[in-house]
């Protein structure tokens, strides 16, 4: 019988909602003369869209980098929790070791392999969770073949979730900017995550595609229980569908809290707002 | 409970339940006979699914005994809203077989007509299929207050939902089991006891002239015109079908529904509705019945095709195209090509058609029917060129949707074919079509003045089209009132017209004026947003909006050069003479057309009075004032200018080098 409802969970941290997930203290990233974050500290809740604005320059990406690992942070430690008490400390995280941790990401300018189709790139999100042995993954056999078909399986929920069913066998190059960011998002969600770290997926987009994404981000979060960290421009996205906003301005967290809060917050109206607080 | 009072008694001879002479016990019949059959594929999950006869009806007992759970009685209408699923039809014939009706609703609806239909057919339980579906119930729930369930049966995105009166397909379906272990035999026996005379299916008219009405059709109606059809088309168990068009239309409830258990054979579901055309080359079906768009929007993508492609393939295509226009030429009378004819059109065949057929998966197709809405002969005989055996469907959907129709070996692109066996055809006096068979529905629901006004005392059905009869075949010229005479007393369709001016791939939609009492014939009509943008991507012509393409003088001459060539095919008196490009699309949501995409004249008669008064004054400009209310509540006037372009300007010169490709392809 057809089973309308997913059958695979996307979300693999099983932290009770609410809880912290990934906590952040004291975190300090310098290039050169450059203080690209200072002592910056937050907390990311379990079950939360959290996002992270602030202006150009202010450090946002510089901190998705640390904590997926590909900046090591000079002070300051990040901690992703788990389960059952057990907590994993990524300041020191090779990126790869990181991702099998759980944390899945997407990149502000598209990190797809154009050549590979929709399908095959989705795969590749599988792949920190296949095992592999070299014989019958040559003669694709056997354990192989399950195993593959197993992925396979969630990887149609996601492409269900994102309704890419359209372009399954197109290779991604081929496609328009709006489904190759939905398609990263795609394997990002493949992955599995336990925390799903996004860099501006409206960056470019126009309103209607704007919608959609943001649409795509919410039934990620609502019915995958994924959470996810959002680095956002469009304040009228970031206030209509994050939970908690966090505002850096040169590498300083000067405002956390809840959208409204934050809206209202003097400093962030200098800092960001300008005067679009005052309307 | 909303019992009916002028239900019919259930015949004798049906009671012995042997007879397969109900949609449910045709279903018992199927199960019984190829448990293992596949009824019905849904492609998800990039797989096509099969469910089974035994499944199907496996999940149908499940589903009624839930239903009977709610409560459902015989007599009850249960509305279903959602796109194509196999659950739409498991949903229908539980409650069918419960011996209660099904009325289908657009998915595309909202708002007031939803209402309409719930409170009109007084409908408890509504099955919707998705989150966006559920949404629009809740949020008419306070004026449908008849309804206490809603069922959804796709969950994603409802788990926060709490309504109380929300639940699962699925979840029905399991208490129904339990209920149907609590109570052995009670489906059986409402089956067995069923009645061919008891409403099946309730569509909803078009409803071009009015708010749409719910026509009430039998078993035994349906059935009937099955049995007709198969008459003239057999089908076998064995042909393939893709079901994408709404249930709620009569065309669909047709093939998938009352054919399709007749014979049995299997219904594809595409995976989504971006990906039918997609799914439908999977498939390749050998039946199909689409309204003129679906056939209209594959003719324009091949145009654009062609257009694309390089000098040598557009000049084979071209070559192929004569050859078996001029091969089908002899096919559609029933006649033998000469046998140079013959060769020729086996290498045509094999390079230029069967390529297009096969783009369009219509290669095995073995006959495509067309109905709803006349389709301009152009189209007609493009299909018929490039080898597809299309043929004009005429009906209504209080005759179960077809009366008349083409035989396989006489097909005439400006008739709409034979009556149907056990079909009467007669022209009233006044030109009206008369229709009378088994076909005919029981009656307009809860409204017995509007069905008597519809059927007379003789069983004749008044289908308010006027037509004639050419040597046998039936005519139709338009809605009665639609048909026009000329100065020099000449009769005329609007929809001829407009059809012409159709052809062209640049027009989405046509609507003309005048005409009459020595009045010049004027048009409406709106661009086609994908092709004419594509145009105007290689004319270097930058624009922002639809109203800003629709307004450029470039795209002017083009449609001017469009309506050129419609007008070569007219007769002098009915030639366009003036026409504007309107700078909205027509829309369903404001009521202009239909939910089949049929032109609702009176809305547009009283919308864009100014523009038509315009037309017919010869104005050279008309401003449009349209209001505009945005979402958040605030209400702007904008005054948009729009050009009437007179014919007479027009210099032949042809913008779109349309002649250059498709010149010698009409």
């Amino acid at each position: 019988m057809i089973t309308r409802s997913y059958r695979y969970p996307l979300n693999s941290s099983r932290l009770v909602p609410g809880r912290p997930l990934l906590e952040i203290s004291g975190l300090g990233l310098r290039f050169g003369g450059v203080t690209a974050l200072d002592d910056v500290s937050l907390t990311v809740n379990q079950g939360h869209v959290h996002a992270v604005i602030g202006p150009n320059g202010a450090g946002k990406s510089s901190l998705l980098n640390c904590i997926s690992g590909l900046y090591r942070p000079r002070e300051g430690s990040i901690v992703l929790h788990t389960a059952g008490g057990g907590a994993h400390r990524l300041t020191r995280g090779k990126p790869h070791r990181i991702a099998r941790l759980g944390v899945a990401r997407s990149f502000q300018n598209i990190e797809l392999f154009r050549h590979l189709t929709v399908l095959e790139n989705l795969m590749l999100g599988r792949h920190i969770h296949m095992r592999h042995r070299l014989l019958p993954s040559l003669a694709w056999f056997g354990p192989a073949r399950r195993q593959e078909t197993a992925h396979r399986e969630l990887v149609e929920e996601v492409i269900d979730l994102l309704q890419i069913q359209a372009v399954r066998h197109k290779p991604v190059g081929a496609l328009a900017y709006g489904f190759q960011k939905r398609v990263e998002l795609g394997r990002a969600l493949c992955m599995q995550p336990a925390l799903l770290l996004l860099d501006e997926p409206m960056a470019g987009m126009n309103a209607e595609e704007k919608e959609d994404t943001a649409r795509f981000v919410l039934d990620a979060n609502e019915l995958a229980g994924v959470t996810v960290v959002l680095i956002e421009h469009d304040m009228n996205v970031v206030m209509d569908i994050s939970d908690r906003v966090s505002v850096l301005d040169f590498g300083k967290l000067i405002a956390d809290g809840e959208p409204a809060e934050v809206s209202r917050d003097p400093d962030v109206a200098k800092a960001y707002l300008g005067e679009e607080v005052g309307r | 409970m909303t019992a009916r009072t002028d239900r019919q008694p259930a015949p004798a001879a049906a009671s012995d339940g042997t007879t397969a002479d109900t949609f449910p016990r045709l279903l018992r019949a199927l199960a019984g006979e190829r448990p293992d059959s596949v009824a019905m594929q849904e492609k998800l999950y990039g797989i096509w699914q099969p469910i089974t006869w035994s499944e199907y009806a496996e999940r149908v007992a499940d589903f009624a005994h839930g239903l009977a759970e709610l409560g459902v009685e015989r007599g009850e209408v249960v509305a279903v809203i959602g796109d194509n699923r196999p659950e739409w039809l498991i949903a229908e014939l539980a409650t069918q077989s419960i011996g209660a009706a099904v009325v289908g609703i657009y998915p595309t609806s909202i708002g007031e007509e939803i209402v309409h239909i719930l409170s009109d057919a007084r409908v408890r339980v509504v099955i919707a299929e998705d989150q966006e579906q559920v949404d629009k119930i809740i949020r008419l729930k306070d004026d449908v207050s008849n309804v206490h369930t809603v069922v959804y049966y796709d969950p994603h995105g409802l788990e926060q939902y709490r309504q109380p009166y929300l639940r699962a397909f699925t979840e029905i379906e399991e208490s129904g089991r339990a209920w149907g272990a609590r109570h052995p035999g009670w489906l059986d026996e409402r089956v067995t006891t069923g009645s061919a005379a008891d409403i099946a299916v309730i569509c909803t008219t078009s409803g071009t002239t009015s708010r749409p009405k719910l026509a009430e059709l039998s078993h035994r109606n349906l059935l009937a015109m099955s049995e007709h059809l198969q008459q003239v088309d057999p089908l076998t168990p064995r042909d393939r079908y893709v079901s994408f068009l709404p249930f709620a239309w009569i065309g669909e409830q047709m093939i998938a529904v009352a054919c399709g258990l007749s014979e049995g054979f299997t219904i594809s579901f595409p995976e989504d509705s971006s990906t039918q055309r997609a799914n439908l080359r999977e498939i390749g079906p050998d039946v199909m019945f689409s309204p003129p768009r679906i056939w209209e929007s594959m003719l324009s993508d091949v145009q654009v095709r062609i257009g694309e492609s390089d000098r040598l393939k557009r000049s084979v295509f071209a070559w192929g195209y004569r050859v078996g226009d001029r091969y089908a030429e002899h096919r559609v009378r029933g006649a033998r090509p000469g046998l140079w004819l013959r060769l020729t059109h086996r290498l045509a065949d094999a390079v230029a058609l069967r390529p297009v057929r096969d783009h369009l998966g219509l290669t095995r197709l073995k006959r495509g029917y067309t109905g709803g809405a006349p389709l301009g002969p152009d189209v007609f005989r493009f299909f018929h060129a490039i080898g597809v055996n299309l043929k004009q469907i005429y009906g209504q959907t209080e005759i179960c949707g077809i009366a008349v129709t083409h035989t396989d070996t006489d097909v005439r692109f400006h008739t709409v074919g034979t009556p149907l066996p056990g079909t009467e055809l007669r022209i009233a006096e006044d030109g009206e079509i008369l229709l009378r068979s088994a076909s005919v529905f029981r009656g307009y629901h809860r409204n017995p003045e509007a069905t008597s006004e519809t059927v007379d005392g003789h069983g004749w059905l008044h289908t308010g089209d006027a037509g004639y009869l050419d040597d046998g075949h039936l005519v139709v010229i338009d809605r009665a009132k639609d048909v026009r005479r000329t100065a020099d007393g000449q009769l005329f369709s609007t929809a001829f017209v407009e059809n012409k001016v159709k052809f062209s791939q640049f027009v989405e939609e046509a609507v003309m004026f005048g005409g009459e009492s020595g009045a010049d014939v004027t048009a409406m009509i709106t661009i086609d947003p994908a092709t004419t943008g594509a145009w105007a991507e290689q004319q270097h012509l930058s624009y922002t909006t639809y109203t800003d393409l629709a307004g450029k003088p470039a795209v002017y001459e083009l449609i001017a050069s469009a309506v050129a060539r419609a007008n070569e095919d007219l007769p002098e008196s009915t030639r366009i003479r003036r026409f504007v490009l309107l700078h909205k699309q027509l829309d369903p949501d404001d009521d202009e057309i239909t939910r089949t995409r049929k032109v609702r004249r009176g809305v547009i008669g009283e919308r864009y009075a100014e523009i038509i008064a315009a037309l017919e004054r010869g104005d050279t400009e008309v401003t449009v004032v349209n209001t505009i209310t945005y979402q958040d509540g605030t209400v702007a006037e904008r005054e948009t200018p729009l050009r009437v372009y007179s014919m007479s300007e027009f210099t032949g010169e042809d913008v779109a080098g349309t002649t250059a490709a498709w010149g010698d392809l009409r």
